[in-house]
């Protein structure tokens, strides 16, 4: 069973910082196939479209039937734990400062025995379940876990490794006032976040519901922060940089209105001033402390999460600008990601349908409660992902997506 | 359908002139170099002329970014007939079973059978990360622990499988220390006793520090001519009895209990005319211990899953009663790249031919030479075996 | 030719018995902007990059871009700005004379009640009994409603929201158009965000301060200081606005002449 984790202590502020070593990244085009998979939490595996043989290491062909009909479809991921091993020296660094490391070869039921990271809880010659998640290099690895969920089975180390756990972290709330902002403090604290920091951006206002989650919880700090203002934004990096471990981008921006409608672009000019430029700067402000915190022990930073919208992958013209700043902020995500891999922080992008809140009153249902998301962007954190998908709308969407793109426009168009 | 043909024997073409550059932890030389000092030997010992040598076979890892073709015109040569063998410890047995064939065939008169690799302070980590696609995409990744790793886990599952225990992996590191102690050219130069090898430090579980070779730099080689020209040259030479290889056997296997010599054993010894009780020394391939204990059992000295108790009954040193690894092996010699996959081949040769020194057996006349190489993925991948004969007139 | 008039302001100035008092508030980014529905355009407030200081993006020289809303920060109103005022000639700032930029001024404090009362409207009642203390409004002078808002530091304290919206002193809308027809003034000013008060929206009509005042091509002045070192009357006020085409206000420097002592 595996030890719960022990509540960091604070830092000794003279020590210093272990910095950010990554995993061997290096992988051949096929196997980012288990990239793909590993980024959206599903268990997939290459299949040949022929004969239907299941293969792994990914090939470029069927091992079988030497068939080019390679296809990633959803495998069984059971198998049995038929050797193990604990790695006591490594060629590696980022596995030398983490050693012992348990691996193994699992036979899955599927057929392939694979190489994989050894949960603590699973026995040798017993039955365990195999997951595809990202390494902190970024790429797909597998891990065998336990049957069935074990105590505790998150905290172990080589797990943590591969997940984003609010469990013992401080967040970053950019937008803390909005219905999406309080629903994702709350899940935090809910999933045991050491720190939530609520930006507050518009310090005039009383927003209740803010005030009272400030009251509910110590562990809720309220500061100002602004998206918009590079001042206001560079004050809070210096000020708690160096304590955000997972930063969740709330500040949004979303009105009504298309292009060839309008008689100037100052809809569209606020809605990349906060969705994409906001996410800029504080990237640059909070991105080099987070990538030099990545390994700093069990409370390291983790997580940079955008809320995006399912409508950054297929423009709604009803909301044209800020579809595009939707689009733009996906785009600004993918170099944050590029640029966050060095230091092993993990850019998530969350992607929901619409979401039951002011802006959207006229939206029909089904509308995803901020609450829903919310969790949905835990559970992402929990798992590791990189891309998440919320709601019906959002998989639907994404599902027509990939059968006709150019329908999808139409469609959207009317 | 025709009835299956008949494999033609190996008559009239011999292997002789073992040689050994002698190897060292560290080399700030690159693998031309060590290759390039091979082949000199070869033909300085011999006493042919460069020319002369109209066929060049090599095997190296660190060879980069040249290949053999390359490597011909770093030294010199214009060979008509080459071969570069990518097989890591298979490559002295398939190296003698190509160029034996070509010299048969008429396609080349002598041919210079040469492994060698360099060690750099950082080689063997370049290596090891950039080993295959599989090792980079499904192996490296899991806590890059090289071979080590990946020979735990078959280590793992054997001695679960079978009962093989680390007194009896260590029964076989101590007798090839023992025969080490007789080579001026192994690396390891003190006594290694039992207690030692128990004691030693873990470094991936089951493997623990005398379980593992130690990179070095080094070369060996060998070369191939007709039997009419080596009694011509008044050249020591063997004969060749039979050989075989196999690559990538039993793919189904969920780990690997067993390589490829288990599907071809029985041609093995069938094509030379001669069975495992008539072999007087057996050179394999030893990366690992648990890999001496499947070739015993593959190639036919006990059966699958008894090798634990072979070992428990027998002596494995020079003077004992199953003379193994007489040379002291990789673990005792050092592993100096595709070297390895030479070092048994060089070390039967020597037996066969009189000149093993302090390790010769007496009246050597059969030896069997394993080699096993390339793990690609989860299990080496290449395997195959040779069965040598003294070549008196 | 010197003029001697200016020359004797300038003896006065460098003698020091005439002072500059600086009306205007500090351009900064959290420095509030006025408040409107979401659904509605809203003016941007003050925003400032960095575009070098001294290094590799322009190694000698620090400078900055910005951007802001024709009424953010210390700002002028054009008649132009209000639909009253919209077909009124020279009413957008880049054509209003230039002499228009200098005005006497009359500071009427109401700083006691406005503590007293943020939803405080100055009345004619009021402004009578502040001429009989301190004399009759000038023609052409600026009326500038001394609240001490300016002292408000926090956000939260100078735009005072509460739920039903601002609470903010300003005028009512009767004493608007008597100001215009009955001592013809310059304009309006105020410490708060705008000319109106926080509750203006219920008066009638809306926002009388913006609707009279452009509706008659005077001018407002909002968001300023220092208030509270002017002299009831005998300030000079110079306060200039960018020559923005067609604008609608701006930002700017405003500058009090005062006598010392």
């Amino acid at each position: 069973m595996t030890d719960p984790l022990v509540k960091p202590k604070k830092k000794n502020p003279v020590e210093r910082t272990r910095l950010p070593t990554r995993p061997p990244a290096p992988r051949s085009r096929a196997a980012q196939g288990l990239t793909r998979a590993a980024a959206e939490g599903v268990f997939e595996m290459q299949t040949c479209g022929d004969c239907g043989a299941l293969q792994y290491p990914p090939r470029e062909v069927c091992h079988q039937c030497l068939s080019e009909r390679l296809v990633w479809k959803d495998a069984d991921p059971r198998g049995t734990l038929i050797a193990t091993t604990v790695l006591r020296h490594s060629n590696d660094l980022y596995f030398r400062e983490r050693l012992p490391w348990k691996v193994g070869t699992v036979k899955m039921a599927a057929g392939p025995s694979v190489v994989a990271h050894v949960h603590e809880d699973c026995a040798e010659g017993g039955a365990v379940r195999l997951a595809l998640k990202l390494d902190r290099s970024g790429q797909a690895v597998l891990h065998a876990l336990p049957e069935k969920d074990t105590p505790n089975m998150n905290d172990a180390p080589q797990l943590r490794e591969s997940t984003c756990d609010p469990k013992f972290r401080r967040v970053l709330v950019s937008d803390g006032k909005s219905a999406m902002g309080l629903a994702v403090a709350r899940a935090m604290l809910d999933a045991g976040a050491n720190a939530v920091f609520l930006g507050d951006p518009t310090s005039w206002k009383t927003v209740k519901a803010f005030d009272a989650l400030v009251a509910s919880d110590p562990r809720v700090q309220p500061v100002e922060l602004d998206v918009t203002d590079t001042d206001s934004v560079d004050r809070l990096a210096a000020s708690i940089g160096g304590k955000v471990e997972i930063l969740v981008n709330t500040a949004a921006y979303l009105r009504d209105g298309g292009i060839l409608g309008r008689k100037d672009v100052i809809l569209a000019r606020d809605a990349f001033e906060v969705n994409v430029l906001g996410m800029m700067r504080l990237a640059q402000a909070f991105g080099p402390g987070m990538g030099f915190r990545a390994a700093d022990g069990s409370n390291n930073a983790v997580a940079w999460v955008n809320i995006l919208s399912i409508h950054a992958l297929a423009a709604l013209p009803a909301r044209g600008a800020w579809s595009a700043s939707m689009a733009a902020a996906l785009s600004a995500a993918q170099t944050l990601r590029a640029e966050f891999a060095g230091a092993g922080v993990r850019v998530m992008n969350v992607f929901p349908g619409p979401i039951d809140e002011e802006w959207e009153q006229l939206t029909p249902p089904p509308k995803l409660a901020p609450a829903a998301v919310a969790k949905a962007i835990v559970q992402g954190l929990q798992g590791g992902l990189e891309d998440v998908y919320v709601g019906d709308i959002a998989e639907e969407l994404r599902t027509r997506l990939r059968e006709n793109h150019k329908a999808v426009e139409r469609e959207l168009g009317q | 359908m025709s009835a299956p043909r008949t494999r033609l024997g190996y008559d009239g073409v011999v292997a002789v002139m073992p040689v050994t550059i002698p190897y060292a932890r560290y080399s700030t030389r690159s693998a031309h170099w060590w290759l390039g000092r091979a082949l000199g030997e070869l033909i300085r010992g011999s006493g042919l002329a460069k020319a002369a040598v109209d066929g060049v076979c090599v095997s190296s890892f660190t060879l980069g970014p040249d290949t053999a073709v390359g490597l011909m015109q770093h030294l010199g040569m214009s060979p008509r007939w080459l071969d570069h063998i990518p097989m890591g410890g298979a490559s002295g047995v398939v190296a003698l079973r190509r160029a034996s064939r070509a010299v048969q065939a008429g396609d080349a008169e002598v041919i210079a059978c040469i492994a060698g690799d360099t060690n750099h302070v950082d080689s063997f980590r370049n290596t090891v990360s950039q080993f295959s696609r599989f090792a980079q995409d499904a192996v490296y990744p899991y806590g890059a622990g090289g071979p080590n790793a990946s020979f735990a886990l078959l280590t793992d599952h054997y001695m679960k499988q079978y009962g093989a225990t680390r007194e009896d992996f260590g029964k076989l590191c101590v007798a090839q220390r023992e025969n080490a102690l007789r080579n001026p050219h192994a690396l390891m130069k003190k006594p290694l006793t039992l207690a030692q090898y128990i004691d030693a430090r873990p470094i991936t579980d089951p493997i623990h520090l005398f379980d593992c070779v130690m990179p070095c730099a080094g070369a060996e080689g060998f070369l191939v001519m007709t039997e009419e020209r080596a009694r011509a040259m008044k050249l020591p030479f063997v004969r060749i009895g039979s050989t075989i290889e196999r690559h990538n056997a039993f793919p189904d296997d969920p780990i690997q209990f067993r390589g490829g010599w288990a599907m071809d054993r029985d041609a093995l010894y069938e094509h030379a005319a001669v069975a495992p009780a008539d072999v007087d020394f057996v050179e394999t391939y030893d990366d690992y211990p648990v890999i001496n204990m499947l070739q015993f059992e593959d190639l036919g000295f006990c059966a699958k899953g008894e090798a634990p108790a072979f070992v428990r009954e027998h002596d494995f040193t020079i003077a004992g009663s199953f003379p193994f690894n007489t040379s002291g092996g990789q673990l005792s010699v050092g592993q100096a790249g595709a070297a390895g996959g030479y070092l048994g081949m060089v070390q039967a040769m020597r037996q066969l031919t009189d000149s093993a020194g302090a390790t010769q057996i007496e009246g050597a006349r059969v030896g069997l030479v394993s080699g096993f190489g390339m793990i690609n993925y989860d299990r080496g991948l290449c395997s195959g075996a040779a069965i040598l004969e003294r070549g008196q007139a | 030719m010197s003029n001697p008039v200016l020359a004797q302001f300038m003896t006065e100035f460098l003698a020091g018995r005439l002072r500059l008092v600086d009306l205007t508030q500090t351009l900064a980014p959290e420095f509030p902007t006025i408040v409107l529905p979401p659904e509605f355009g809203q003016a941007w407030p003050f925003r400032i990059e960095e575009i070098s200081r001294y290094d590799e993006r322009g190694p000698a020289w620090y400078w900055n871009n910005f951007s802001m809303s024709e009424h953010t920060g210390t700002h002028f109103d054009a008649p132009v700005h209000w639909v009253s005022g919209k077909d009124l000639p020279d009413n957008t700032v880049d054509s209003i004379p230039v002499e228009n930029f200098i005005a006497a001024a009359c500071v009427i404090d109401v700083s006691a009640e406005s503590a007293e009362n943020p939803d405080f409207l100055l009345t004619i009642d009021y402004v009578k009994r502040w001429e009989e203390q301190h004399g009759r409004i000038p023609e052409r002078a600026w009326v500038l409603l001394r609240t001490d808002w300016s002292k408000r530091v926090t956000p939260k304290e100078y735009l005072n929201m509460a739920e039903d919206g601002a609470h903010s002193p300003g005028p009512d809308a009767e004493v608007v158009p008597w100001l215009i027809r009955e001592r013809n003034v310059h304009g309006f000013g105020t410490e708060s965000v705008g000319t109106d008060a926080g509750q203006a929206h219920h008066l009638n009509p809306p926002y009388p301060c913006h609707y009279f005042m452009h509706g008659n091509n005077r001018y407002g002045l909002q968001c300023l200081t220092n208030l509270d070192q002017l002299p009831p009357q005998g300030a000079l006020i110079f306060a200039a606005p960018l020559k923005i085409r067609n604008g609608s206000g701006s930002p700017l420097r405003v500058m009090a002449i005062v006598t010392n002592g």
